[in-house]
């Protein structure tokens, strides 16, 4: 199926200014917790202080003394989740690993777990009588070691958890809700053919997202039972569904509208608040409001998981790969959502190999149910897989991009899960990556160099746009997705290109569930293909209708009329010139813009719009390259990242500067997980660094301008070529830079973050010689 | 917890005058955001580290989450909603803009005040003086690259370059 | 947070009689750590009193024997201040180095001083620079040497209805110099895992003829290391007496382990942190005019 892709652009490709930016920079566009309305009060949520505790009873008689408190839920108010599944379309999920999430029932299972909630007249008010809810638990013995949580005989978070993919399937249940496995060839005649074997194992730490807007809602409920939410997320008609499903509300009850979203990055793709807050509302009879503290966000949000890789390559003396193990133990916290798939699948989804094992599991554990972060699952293995990679080259003295394009899977290339590759643009962003001054760039003593590649499948899904068209011509978009690194500029660019008019012409607004079709969260890197691809559609729909009323007005056939130059053109040889047509006399063309059409809209039919939907199944994969400089104070640890490159394949970049963004954005967070972030539990179980200040995302001041370089290999199935940009950029910054302290510290640190005292221990028992 | 009686505040805001009651324990943000609807002032942790609730303070810049409303009797009070003229936007607004130096703009804001307290100091700052200045100003998109090409070109055209 | 009176006196009798009239009375400088506190849950004052109306605690001058700078003096305004750049280039720098630009708006020496973190980046500064604590309360006035001042974590020596007005440090003799070095894994907006001061002098022929080392969250309190600064005194800072200095830190302190670094990490950098701001301090008295 090789569609049409076009290449030759008018609008697209162009950088505009964003038309939702002069609202950010001036304080004017409002996000979650910016919205104050008429009668509001104040939910506060009562958390757990233990990792792990049955809930004996709750108590709410001191709290509802207090003069101002309107109402108190539980889980006693939410339905049971039972075996439910969540209606998710194509996927479905399990409503028992949402709703304690939303609300603890029976136990809690990490520290920070919410328990019970208030509402109040004022946030303080909710706050002591939050502090009044007495809550008896009976504290067990928590489990913080995914090995320990692993093990047969380990003490169990759920009893009715039984591993998933296991023939037959167990009958006793553990602690390991998912294991999966994928081969393809032979994997020990791989090793057997192998000159070189190299294996190692990378632990990654569980960190968080770290967007700086907390999860933030006002809920409005009426007498009629309709329930309005005003919420930060990733996707309101996702909002529309979770918190349908947790609340036992019907969906057609809800109305749900995004705010502007101060950051998600994969975390705002569920709901915490929301359920809570329309219960509190439904109780009061009043509008709720609840924001997150910080502490609360790290504490009781969904962040990324914990993970250990060992991964074993053998290759040929000459460089061919023959064999790739991974196995993959990764801690999902106390809930599962299933964050090891794409870790198995894809962890080596660059490189050819005929012999590939891929085997992995998901141990709970009483930490906060990890969530979405930009790629998930692929940052943790992909450390490992590139890492060794790196050593390799390095063992059989080849340059590390030389290496990867003799083994670079390419168009016609098959997936180790079965999926041929279409036209994919690896090798073209390691041939710009080796033709990059950065990399050939001198180093000097104490300094290293890491390159690392990696690969993301992005999704399609399913996404729905309107178009309108105003009496002067201009033109309204409206779509469901959440706009959270400039897709409203992309969607506008794009609109333009069909309709062949200014893109400073074109509106487009994120609106609410009722107000658009159906539209699948931002995430995935969906959005500017299959949103985007949604919004060509209504765009196309709508010249065809356009055509449709020039052709009327001068009496031909549709066929006869093109729309080119943002105006229809009645084609040559159509004998136009001839009518009785007042344009034709007053202008002296044989043209209708779209203002002209707009104006004479009533008279031609009615309103000009146009809607779209369609469920994408044009995804096409991305690949993202790395290099980084390092710098390594040998007496303190401390790294300084000197340089730093990012080559990506957009496909086709839409709005560059903002493609540019992500892949720096990327970068910068893989470069914080790589050398600093870190979730750290206490003894109890309890997280020691819930803010800002020892939860150490890099600041400003801990970086180099960071270079990038877009390939645009056109993804064949889209009609723009797009690909999806968004997630690919976090996966190859933990191996580059990993590679490149490692090379200028002179060890071999396969355990991050590599903060300073780890890798200061590392650098003595090197020069010790005991490493 | 018994109410006790609001302290009442003259204090002079983006240039005007203004008044409000307050509890004696709520920071300035949340007079801003809340009493003076001044939202624009964003609040990312409410313990100084993200600096999204940036403010001038008779000229100093502070984080407003660290200051008490109380505190503002008789001073001055700069927001990110004051920094533009009269339906013009600041060099470093506009800045920000052209170089696509915000995505999902929460930061936005803060930095946009930090940058101008920077600007006002010292007009011609050298990448290193921008980034840290700006280190108390976190953001979480952009990997900062653009916010300090976009604050070293607003110094360049304040400067008349 | 729990409700909470303000006074906001405008000089120190109105102070000394707020503080005194009132338990559980909290005085607020800046407010970059009890605002946090109080947040936190950590502290719940039934009074705040801002002295930043006082003119005796906002005063920044330098008089003959000493630069005084008040207790509320942010760490923007001596940042200014030219001649305290000169002069004790090291404690600038280490009250600098505290927060963000927008904290700098608001801390200060005196705050850093009384709120008593062991990591608290302008103590060890002040050590090595010999600063004296001018405190007033209901006995009257008194001062005292700064690494007297505090007392444990979070605890200094302040009697109640006490308040620190102003901190002198004494004005260099001719070729001194002092340094602040502090360890933290990213570049800026971390708490201090170890810290060093150092403050020199050196006859013309290079000679150092005193010294005063202090280093900071490596124990209870900022420390003053006079093992460390004897390794200095006599020698021409060559390698072997910056490397003893350093051993001598070292071997001074009692660090912990916590999210910020192990106790053993910490030591080895204190040392390291040591040798090299000496390093800087005689570099600065070289170039000297």
């Amino acid at each position: 199926m090789n569609m049409n892709v076009k290449t030759e652009f008018k609008y697209v490709g162009t950088r505009p200014i964003r038309p939702d930016g002069p609202d950010k920079v001036t304080g004017r566009a409002r996000y979650g917790a910016d919205l104050n309305v008429q009668g509001m009060i104040y939910g506060h949520i009562v958390r757990s202080p233990h990792a792990h505790a049955k809930i004996k009873s709750i108590d709410f008689s001191a709290a509802c003394k207090l003069p101002g408190v309107l109402a108190t839920m539980s889980a006693d108010d939410l339905p049971e989740p039972g075996d439910r599944k969540i209606p998710g379309g194509e996927v479905e999920m399990a409503l028992k690993t949402f709703s304690p999430v939303v609300m603890a029932r029976k136990k809690v299972l990490y520290h920070g777990q919410a328990v019970a909630a208030v509402a109040a007249t004022s946030p303080e008010l909710a706050a002591e009588a939050a502090r009044l809810v007495k809550v008896e638990y009976e504290v067990l013995p928590h489990i913080m070691d995914m090995h320990a949580a692993a093990r047969a005989d380990a003490p169990l978070l759920h009893d009715d958890v039984y591993t998933q993919g296991v023939d037959p399937a167990p009958t006793t249940p553990s602690n390991i809700p998912t294991q999966i496995e994928i081969s393809t060839g032979d994997i020990s005649k791989g090793f057997a053919e192998a000159d070189l074997v190299v294996e190692r194992t990378y632990f990654v730490p569980m960190c968080h997202q770290g967007y700086i807007e907390p999860h933030a809602c006002v809920v409005q409920t009426d007498e009629n039972g309709k329930v309005d939410i005003w919420c930060s997320t990733q996707g309101a008609f996702m909002v529309r569904t979770l918190t349908a499903a947790v609340t036992g509300i019907d969906i057609g009850r809800f109305k749900v509208t995004a705010s502007e979203i101060g950051g998600g990055f994969g975390g705002k793709t569920t709901v915490y608040l929301e359920p809570v807050a329309v219960v509190l509302s439904l109780k009061s009879g009043r509008p709720v409001k609840m924001v997150m503290s910080r502490d609360d966000v790290f504490r009781a949000t969904g962040p990324a998981a914990a993970a250990e890789t060992r991964v074993k390559i053998g290759v040929t003396r000459d460089g061919r790969i023959t064999a790739i193990e991974t196995d993959i133990l990764m801690d999902c916290g106390a809930y599962t959502s299933h964050p090891i798939m794409a870790g198995v699948l894809f962890n080596s989804a660059c490189y050819r190999c005929e012999n590939v094992r891929s085997f992995g599991r998901e141990v709970l554990t009483n930490k906060p149910r990890v969530y979405a972060y930009r790629a998930p699952g692929i940052p943790q293995p992909v450390v490992a897989v590139e890492c060794v990679v790196n050593e390799i080259a390095e063992r059989l003295n080849m340059d590390p991009i030389d290496f990867r394009l003799l083994n670079a899977v390419d168009e016609g290339d098959v997936m180790a899960i079965g999926i041929p590759f279409q036209a994919i643009g690896l090798k073209q962003v390691l041939q710009e990556a080796k033709a990059h001054p950065h990399y050939t760039a001198e180093l000097k003593a104490g300094q290293g160099r890491g390159v690392a590649v990696a690969f993301w499948i992005n999704a399609g899904m399913q996404s729905s746009a309107t178009i309108n068209v105003s009496e002067d011509g201009s033109v309204n978009i409206l779509t469901g997705n959440p706009d959270i690194g400039g897709s409203r500029a992309s969607m506008a660019l794009m609109a333009a290109e069909v309709l062949g008019i200014p893109v400073e012409t074109i509106r487009p607004s994120v609106v609410d569930t009722d107000s658009v079709g159906f539209c699948d969260v931002t995430g995935g890197s969906r959005t500017t293909l299959a949103t985007g691809g949604a919004v060509i559609k209504a765009a196309e729909t709508l010249v065809k209708e356009l055509r449709k009323r020039a052709a009327a007005i001068w009496s031909l056939d549709i066929e006869e009329v093109d729309w080119t130059g943002g105006m229809a053109v009645a084609k040559s040889g159509t004998g136009l010139e001839n009518m009785n047509r007042e344009d034709a006399a007053t202008r002296g063309d044989k043209t209708l813009t779209l203002a002209d059409l707009a104006a004479r809209a009533g008279a031609t039919g009615g309103p000009l719009c146009a809607v779209a939907s369609h469920n994408a199944h044009n995804a096409a994969p991305s690949f993202a390259l790395n290099i980084c400089d390092a710098q390594v104070d040998r007496e303190t640890g401390k790294v300084d990242i000197l340089r730093y490159t990012c080559v990506q394949d957009a496909g086709k970049a839409i709005h560059p500067a903002y493609v540019e963004g992500q892949m720096q954005g990327g970068a910068v967070q893989g470069i914080g997980w790589a050398l600093n972030e870190e979730y750290i539990f206490n003894e109890q179980g309890r997280l020691d660094n819930p803010g800002f200040l020892d939860y150490r995302i890099p600041v400003a001041s801990d970086l180099p301008m960071i270079d990038t370089v877009i390939v645009e290999v056109p993804n064949p199935l889209h009609p723009y070529g797009v690909r999806g940009v968004g997630e690919v950029p976090i996966a190859p910054p933990m191996p580059a830079v990993v590679t490149a302290v490692n090379r200028a510290a002179g060890t071999r640190l396969c355990h991050l973050p590599l903060s300073p005292p780890k890798l200061l221990a590392a650098i003595e028992a090197a020069e010790a010689g005991t490493a | 917890m018994q109410s006790q009686r609001k302290t009442h505040v003259s204090t002079t805001v983006n240039g005007e005058p203004r008044e409000f009651l307050c509890e004696p324990h709520q920071v300035l943000s949340d007079v801003l955001r809340n009493t003076l609807n001044l939202t624009g002032t964003k609040e990312g942790c409410n313990t100084g580290d993200c600096g999204a609730c940036s403010v001038l303070l008779d000229g100093t810049l502070v984080c407003s989450c660290l200051v008490l409303a109380a505190e503002v009797e008789g001073k001055g009070v700069v927001t990110v909603e004051g920094i533009g003229e009269e339906g013009k936007l600041h060099p470093i607004q506009q800045k920000l803009l052209e170089h696509a130096g915000l995505q999902c703009g929460i930061c936005t804001p803060g930095i946009v005040i930090a940058s101008r307290a920077l600007l006002e100091k010292n007009p011609d700052p050298s990448e290193t003086e921008v980034r840290y200045w700006l280190a108390g100003n976190l953001c979480r998109c952009t990997g900062y690259d653009k916010i300090i090409r976009a604050v070293l070109d607003a110094g360049a055209v304040m400067r008349g370059q | 947070m729990q409700s909470v009176r303000y006074e906001a006196p405008t000089s120190l009798d109105q102070a000394a009689r707020t503080l005194l009239g009132s338990e559980n009375a909290k005085i607020l400088a800046g407010g970059t750590d009890l605002l946090v506190q109080m947040r936190l849950g950590l502290k719940q004052p039934g009074l705040l009193v801002d002295i930043k109306n006082i003119p005796e605690i906002m005063q920044l001058t330098l008089g003959d024997d000493a630069l005084r700078v008040g207790a509320a003096v942010t760490g923007a305004l001596v940042g200014e201040h030219a001649e305290a750049r000169r002069l004790f280039p090291g404690f600038v720098e280490a009250l600098g180095l505290i927060g963000s630009s927008q904290i700098q708006g608001r801390c200060s020496a005196g705050g850093n001083l009384c709120n008593a973190s062991p990591a608290a980046d302008s103590v060890p500064a002040l050590i090595a620079n010999r600063a004296l604590c001018n405190i007033i309360g209901p006995a009257g006035a008194r001062s005292v040497a700064v690494e007297s001042f505090n007392t444990g974590p979070g605890k200094n020596c302040l009697a109640a209805g006490e308040l620190l007005v102003s901190i002198d440090l004494p004005l260099p003799a001719h070729r001194s110099s002092d340094a602040y070095l502090r360890f933290i894994p990213r570049t800026e907006m971390d708490i201090a895992v170890a810290g060093a001061a150092v403050a020199l002098s050196l006859d013309e022929a290079g000679i150092c003829t005193a010294a005063r080392v202090a280093i900071g969250a490596v124990a209870p309190t900022a420390l003053l290391v006079t093992a460390a600064a004897d390794a200095l005194i006599g020698s021409a800072l060559d390698e072997a007496s910056l490397h003893a200095a350093a051993a001598a830190a070292s071997a001074a302190c009692s660090p912990i382990t916590d999210k910020r670094g192990t106790a053993d990490y910490r030591r080895k950098v204190v040392g390291v942190l040591v040798r090299r701001a000496a390093a800087i301090a005689k570099s600065r008295i070289e170039a000297q005019a």
